[in-house]
């Protein structure tokens, strides 16, 4: 299946060479496309099939691109647009999200990794917020991306991973902008209290909300 | 020209926004200056920049063979 009938020898190596570009790229960008998706979904089935609904339309359209320069970017843009579609197809449309952004509560907007940790008076024993974070897994910080509720995981996937515009976040989510701004601030105050609660759990901070030197295994 | 300076409230009301580059160019550059010159707010733009390489981190992950060769199929 080739997206482009040429119909000139020119236009035909152009296309080629558009599909030798594409499959070189696809291929390097395998992992951060299916962990995108993967964050976006929490599912790996779900994870598979955005991907590979994503690479297919993109396949098809190859002709639309007019700068391959941009390949990357409009891949992630349609493997957004591919899971935001599907999933308006499988849930009906958000009326569940309205709720969440009117429960924000002040609470729940301002919680700070950073003030928790912070001890200025403890320098001698090295910078304990740094120390956390070193200390976290890989595990713990996937864990906190995939409990925020969609609506909050979703903006902090396009912003802090993609590295979105909080503008594009809105176009692609169909969304004011300042309800991007707001989910973010929540999300990432809730992102940030649970891994505050696992780190806790996990030993790296003492009950008195003082760091613990300790070992983890 | 002199704009007054930033207090640390300010600073850190809009670290996240100066963090995602999305103030403009005037704000953008009252914040660095106020970084370079205050130790408790470079420190927590540290940790703000710190944690968030680590979940952009967790935006790639191994794709499994089965996606690898249904990808490959097809764009053959
Ligand atoms: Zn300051």
């Amino acid at each position: 299946m080739t997206p482009v009938e040429s119909k000139q020898p020119g236009q035909a190596s152009a296309a080629n060479e558009s599909q030798r570009v594409f499959r070189e790229h696809v291929e390097l960008l395998m992992d951060r496309l299916y962990g995108t998706a993967l964050r976006l979904t929490r599912n790996p089935d779900e994870a598979e099939d955005v991907v590979g609904e994503a690479v297919a339309s993109a396949w098809q359209r190859l002709d639309q691109l007019n700068d391959l320069s941009h390949l990357d970017g409009w891949l992630f843009r349609i493997l957004h647009n591919t899971f935001i579609s599907l999933r308006r197809r499988r849930y009906c449309r958000e009326d569940k999200e309205v709720s969440f952004d009117q429960e924000m509560e002040d609470d729940d907007t301002r919680f700070s990794l950073f003030e928790h940790l912070h001890q200025p008076f403890l320098l001698w024993v090295g910078r304990p917020e740094k120390e956390f974070i070193n200390r976290l897994l890989e595990a713990d910080l996937r864990k906190a991306v995939d409990h925020l509720p969609d609506p909050f995981r979703i903006v902090v996937v396009m912003v802090e991973i993609q590295g979105y515009t909080y503008e594009e976040v809105a176009a692609i989510l169909d969304l004011p902008l300042g309800t991007v701004r707001s989910r973010l601030n929540r999300a990432r105050s809730l992102l940030q209290k649970s891994l505050w609660q696992q780190g806790r759990d996990a030993g790296l901070i003492g009950t008195n909300t003082g760091f613990r030197v300790g070992d983890r295994r | 020209m002199n704009t007054p300076e930033l207090s640390c409230e300010e600073v850190i009301e809009r670290l996240f926004e100066f963090l995602d580059r999305e103030l403009d160019d005037v704000s953008q550059e009252e914040i660095d200056r106020h970084l370079k010159r205050c130790y408790d707010c470079f420190s927590r733009a540290e940790f703000e920049r710190r944690l968030r390489e680590r979940i952009a981190a967790t935006g790639s992950q191994k794709a499994p063979e089965r996606l690898k060769k249904r990808i490959r199929e097809l764009t053959e």
